[in-house]
């Protein structure tokens, strides 16, 4: 029998085809949920195949953050499901750390080890001198548990390593902030101004796809960027500024939109404060004095402020996103943000728009103690105008020697590599090593994993339940996520270990619900829903309740600011002594022999965390440094030529870059997509591939406003060999 | 990242060309001698060369077996005849070549194993019967063995994306190169000069239409689009230059001609010597236009 | 009923989605494209023009891959796809070999494999999981023998071209420009 089976078996083969995506069913059962790959959370349907397992994960054609259609990396994300490299089992270190020496344990043990560590920590030195930094979605249980356990050190790196300038701007300008997904209008503007953002390559969805319905529109698109982006590609005028100049071109936009009289005169009557010092502020800063510093044509100047003041009110400076880049941040900002107020675009239709989101109530809880003390004291009299918490600043509150009032003593690291994120890696090995726990949650083996103490799998958003999806849009809406999977592996959610933890901790009132299923139905039936109709319908919108969309025409405003209006002149940063309005202060240039070095995104990819993606590594394997051609002749170098980069301090990068030689690049810089150049070994698909320009970024340049943490004041110039090689001989 | 060049055919798609065309070249060469009845003036090429053809194309076969993708249903060429594909026309004229080239070895075998025994009646009986049909047999291998050496090359020129195979030149090129081979193997193995004289003169020509060929291929893609001349260009200074001229051209052809012309006044020359190199400047054809070809490709 | 494809290049980012959308609807497994993105940059820094273009199997009208296939594997399907019968495919390469467009690839499995315009979705109604799937909505499908189709529709109204016409397959990729 056994032969004859075999034989039918041949005989199969040879006369019927394989299964193919053409006989999979369409019907099969799909589950919620919202995109961990970035920030964005769009949400989307996962699709699993008739054998069960997850097939692919496309969009929720109700969610205002996708409309139905994923970018590449959430397409991608079955990719980070099915993983092989994926962190497994919790890992106890047994050696020093940074040798990724590790011993496997039980959860029980690790649970134990952190909590047993924690109180530890608190009785000696108290609750606040724990942190948490998160960039996942997890995050907010574990602040609930340290926000419960008497600290209030939760930080985001996205804040001062990436939008925190822009929302201080905003904030002392609008009083209020810009928000997450930002609150512009792009698929009702009739011109954008993209400053340094490359949209197309930075995969915002939802920005994209309304990028591309302005484009349908026939809207303009300026951009200021001194690489030929995509988005540069499509715009009307391309302005290609030389480095670090820009507060100068925003200040001759300023002066041209004043002296010609383009701006919004019953706006600015209305709503603004500081008009006429503005005026004075910019009268010599004329576009002939901006072509003097950024290279741009006087002309090019003009023309494109005419198309931004006659696409007024529906034209969007684009706040950006990642705006830290020479210390004066929160400045430029500021002048993005006073032009758009000059033109009237906050807060009418193809401007900003108003946004709204759903108020999720908490599972209650006993109040959460004030803890004595804060990562502020560390820094007494700075930072008054940071809102949120400074990732950087919890790094430098961990060495003792920067400050005395508050020491961090344990940090939990929640789904954020932050040797790629915090720049000057030196300073955060040397933070770590000051700590007495490190505990680090993720799903893939990150360089940070190397340093932890505990190491804690958890499972992929594919897996697991989370909270639910609360942020901001046009209409306030909601998403679920819910696992299609089981967790693989010994992993596990983020809510499961910040209970057992709570628990251990004798916190566990305040995670007093007996299953997740039933804190997210209890606070969805607060909303007027339910978890078996979220599960089935993934999103759910409601209608506005405050205010409208957009500002009615001759409403009366008031904006939280000092003077309730919005504040051309700033009296928040003048009571602190900064300047009330943006001056223009040279940068440093790069030394001959060497360029600026930029980085930005590639649409295929998320800063480090999808570069071991077997789909996404398909699209994307490795970074190239951009090279402009003259440059490259001069220099030797070929298209396609491994090379080193290495900057003013004279750190090379540990692996070699390939060099892309293309026009799209000014000569006086090198670009490189952000996120390669992985130093941890168990990443098969991302070690050793391409070169990081976090281990380049060692001079940081601090903006005094908020705390942010400027990166591109760095500068590379080109090496044949490795720093080894070059020992040797 | 995509690569730009075709990387799908290796050495077993030029070698089986090569075996083809030589098969191919003694083949013919065996046929119209019979049919002119010079069959036992030119022994060697009737009688003694078209034995080593079965195991050429064996060997032949055995390549292209080896270089499909999907072999178990490799049967499937035998399940349909598709006029507008070479393959299929190189698929079923070779069902015909490997036969016959059994056949013609089976009627002929006293001429090398002179006490060969056919132990069974019914083999008697058939190989009585086809010595009987030797002459319709000639006339369908000479015709066969033609396609035969003519379709390898058709095959390359039909696929009008490869800018290098382009060209309606390159199946008489594989033809004469084939025959070539043949009269150049023909010559090795004989024992009578008269043949090896009239074989290193059939050779000689054969050559000179090779070069005239060659020339004419090179002249059509300079005189073409910007894709032809940017394929001829592969050998005209790219990275197939040096290879094409010196051992398809100089060392397959040149000297060849040259080493027979001097044979025919008389200077003793190994035969030995001139037959390697023009087999050796054969098999580097079909390499040099199979990998070349590969990295040719439409620019837009 | 003819199938056909436009896409916009104005409003292509050159994102890939396509491509992993096409992946994970289609198992195509990993290290092979069904469908890829071309980047052209024209120009002198500042003076430049850049062109991205989302490229698959054009589905000819003349298609000299279905010609050249010894076996009939290769075949013209519903509304002119042309599509693989695996079964009936040696792997001889000659299909790949013939596309100007080099759209084909070898199936580890040994079979030759390319692009379907999703077949089996338009059974059901539904879009290719590519122009699905793409951000800026800038792809277009339907039957260009229906006038109301979204292909017909945006090709009345928009310029366009198509690859390497001179190569005379007659593609059904159009591309806005």
């Amino acid at each position: 029998m056994a032969v004859s089976a075999s034989a039918l078996g041949v005989y199969k083969k040879l006369v019927h085809s394989p299964p193919q995506g053409s006989e999979l069913s369409l019907d099969t059962t799909r589950t919620p949920t919202y995109c961990e790959i970035c920030f964005w959370k769009c949400a989307g349907w996962v699709y699993k195949n008739e054998e069960g397992k997850i097939w692919k994960v496309i969009g929720n054609d109700e969610d205002q953050h996708s409309n139905g259609r994923f970018c590449p990396r959430g397409t991608g994300g079955p990719g980070m499901y099915y993983d092989e490299d994926r962190l497994k089992t919790p890992l106890i270190r047994t050696k020093e750390r940074g040798r990724q020496v590790f011993r496997e344990a039980s959860w029980d043990e690790a649970l134990d080890y952190i909590a047993e560590k924690m109180l530890g920590i608190a009785e000696e030195h108290g609750p606040e001198c724990t942190a948490l930094l998160t960039h996942g979605s997890g995050g907010t249980y574990f602040g609930d548990l340290l926000k419960a356990f008497g600290s209030g050190s939760i930080a985001a790196p996205s804040y001062a390593q990436c939008r925190g300038p822009r929302e201080v701007a905003y904030q002392t300008t609008f009083g209020e902030g810009v928000g997450s997904p930002e609150r512009i209008d792009i698929r009702d503007t009739k011109c954008l101004v993209l400053i340094g953002a490359h949209l197309g390559e930075n995969m915002h969805n939802g920005q994209v796809q309304e990028m591309s319905d302005a484009i349908d529109k026939g809207a303009s698109i300026i951009t200021v960027d001194p690489r030929f982006s995509i988005a540069a590609s499509k715009s009307k005028y391309w302005l290609p500024i030389k480095p670090a100049t820009d507060l100068a071109l925003l200040l001759s936009w300023i002066h041209v939109i004043i002296y010609e009289e383009w701006y919004d005169k019953a706006y600015v009557e209305k709503y603004t404060y500081g008009f006429e010092q503005l005026k004075a502020h910019v009268r010599n800063m004329t576009p002939e004095w901006a072509y003097g510093i950024t290279t741009l044509e006087p002309d090019l100047i003009r023309k494109s402020a005419k198309e931004m003041a006659d696409a007024a009110p529906a034209v969007i400076v684009n706040p950006g996103r990642h705006v830290t880049w020479y210390g004066d941040d929160t400045q430029r900002s500021r002048a993005m943000a006073m032009i758009n107020a000059l033109l009237g675009s906050w807060g009418n239709r193809g401007g900003f728009y108003n946004p709204e989101r759903v108020n999720v109530p908490s599972w209650p809880h006993p109040p959460f103690p004030e803890p004595k003390k804060t990562w502020k004291d560390a820094y007494p009299d700075k930072y008054k105008l940071a809102f949120e918490t400074l990732a950087s600043g919890i790094c430098d509150a961990t060495i003792p020697a920067i400050s005395e009032a508050c020491n961090f003593k344990a940090w939990i690291v929640n789904g954020t590599n932050l040797f790629k994120t915090i720049p000057d890696a030196e300073k955060v090995k040397e933070a770590i090593q000051n700590l007495e726990l490190l505990v680090v949650i993720d799903t893939m083996p990150m360089a940070i994993t190397g340093w932890a103490d505990v190491v804690l799998p958890e499972c992929t958003y594919l897996e697991r339940y989370d909270t639910i999806r609360d942020s901001p849009h046009r209409k306030p809406a909601i998403a679920l996520r819910m696992p299609a999977a089981e967790p693989m592996y010994n992993t596990k959610p983020a809510y499961w270990m910040a209970k057992e933890l709570a628990n251990r901790m004798g916190l566990g009132e305040y995670f007093s619900w007996n299953n997740i299923e039933e804190m997210l139905d209890w606070q969805l039936k607060q909303l007027g829903t339910s978890l078996e109709e979220m599960q089935r319908i993934g999103v759910k919108t409601f209608e506005r309740s405050y205010d409208d969309l957009y500002f009615q025409k001759g409403q009366e405003m008031e904006f939280y600011t000092n003077t309730g209006k919005i504040e051309l002149y700033s009296t928040a940063l003048a009571a602190e002594g900064f300047d009330p309005i943006p001056r223009y202060t040279a940068h440093e240039e790069p030394p001959p022999g060497y360029f600026r070095l930029n980085y930005g995104r590639a649409p295929s990819h998320t800063f480090g965390r999808t570069a071991n993606n077997a789909l996404l590594k398909d699209l994307m394997e490795e970074n190239t440094a951009w090279i402009n051609p003259k440059v490259a002749s001069e220099w030797g170098i070929k298209n396609g030529q491994y090379i080193w980069l290495e900057n003013q301090d004279g750190v090379r990068s540990s692996f070699p870059i390939q060099a892309r030689v293309t026009e799209r690049i000014r000569w006086d810089s090198v670009y490189m997509v952000h996120g390669f150049g992985h130093t941890n070994k168990s990443l098969s698909r991302a070690y050793g591939k391409g070169a990081s320009d976090s281990e380049l970024i060692t001079k940081v340049l601090l903006d005094p406003i908020m705390g942010g943490t400027g990166m591109r004041g760095n500068f590379v110039t080109f090496k044949f060999e490795s720093k080894e090689e070059e020992v040797e001989s | 990242m995509i690569d730009p060049h075709l990387h799908i055919w290796h050495w077993q798609i030029p070698l089986y060309l090569f075996l083809g065309g030589l098969a191919a070249g003694i083949l013919f060469f065996a046929a119209y001698f019979t049919i002119v009845g010079k069959g036992d003036k030119y022994r060697a090429a009737v009688k003694i060369a078209p034995h080593l053809v079965p195991w050429i194309l064996i060997i032949g076969l055995v390549a292209l077996l080896l270089d499909l993708k999907h072999q178990l249903y490799f049967w499937r060429l035998y399940t349909t005849i598709r006029l507008e594909s070479p393959m299929s026309w190189g698929a079923w004229v070779l069902m015909l070549v490997t036969p016959l080239s059994f056949i013609w070895s089976a009627i002929h075998i006293q001429e090398i194993y002179p006490r060969w025994n056919w132990k069974f009646k019914f083999l008697r009986d058939l190989e009585a019967f086809f010595r009987k049909q030797k002459m319709a047999i000639a006339w369908v291998m000479g015709i066969s063995s033609i396609i035969l050496g003519v379709y390898t090359g058709i095959l390359f020129s039909a696929f009008n994306a490869r800018p290098l195979w382009n060209t309606s030149i390159l199946g008489p090129l594989f033809l004469a190169s084939g025959l070539s081979a043949g009269a150049a193997v023909i010559m090795l193995i004989s024992k009578k000069h008269k043949e090896r004289v009239m074989f290193a003169k059939i050779d000689i020509g054969i050559i000179v239409v090779e070069l005239f060929l060659i020339v004419h291929m090179f002249m059509g893609f300079l005189a073409s689009t910007q894709v032809q001349i940017d394929a001829a260009n592969l050998f005209l200074g790219g990275p197939w230059t040096a290879p094409f001229w010196i051992f398809v051209v100089i060392l397959g052809m040149v000297v060849p001609i040259i080493l027979e012309a001097l044979e025919l006044r008389k200077f003793k020359i190994p035969v030995v010597i001139p037959a390697s190199l023009v087999l050796f400047g054969s098999l580097m054809l079909r390499f040099l236009i199979a990998y070349a070809g590969q990295e040719s490709r439409w620019l837009y | 009923m003819r199938y056909a494809m436009a896409i916009d290049t104005k409003k292509c980012v050159g994102c890939s989605d396509c491509v992993v959308a096409c992946q994970t609807e289609n198992n195509v497994p990993i290290g092979y494209c069904r469908d890829w993105v071309v980047e052209v940059t024209d120009g002198t820094y500042p003076q430049l023009e850049l062109e991205n273009r989302s490229e698959r199997c054009n589905q000819c009208n003349n298609s000299p891959c279905v010609r050249c296939c010894p076996t009939g594997a290769s075949h013209y399907s519903d509304g002119g796809i042309v599509l693989v019968t695996p079964h009936k495919c040696i792997g001889c390469g000659a299909c790949i070999a013939s596309c100007p467009y080099d759209a084909r690839y070898s199936h580890p499995e040994g079979y030759v494999d390319k692009c379907t315009f999703c077949i089996h979705r338009i059974k059901k109604g539904l879009e290719p999981a590519c122009v699905a799937a793409c951000p800026t909505k800038c792809m277009y499908f339907g039957d260009l023998d229906n006038p109301k189709s979204p292909v017909s529709e945006i090709l009345k109204v928009r310029k366009y071209k198509t690859l390497i016409p001179e190569a005379g397959t007659d593609p059904q990729l159009y591309f806005l420009i």
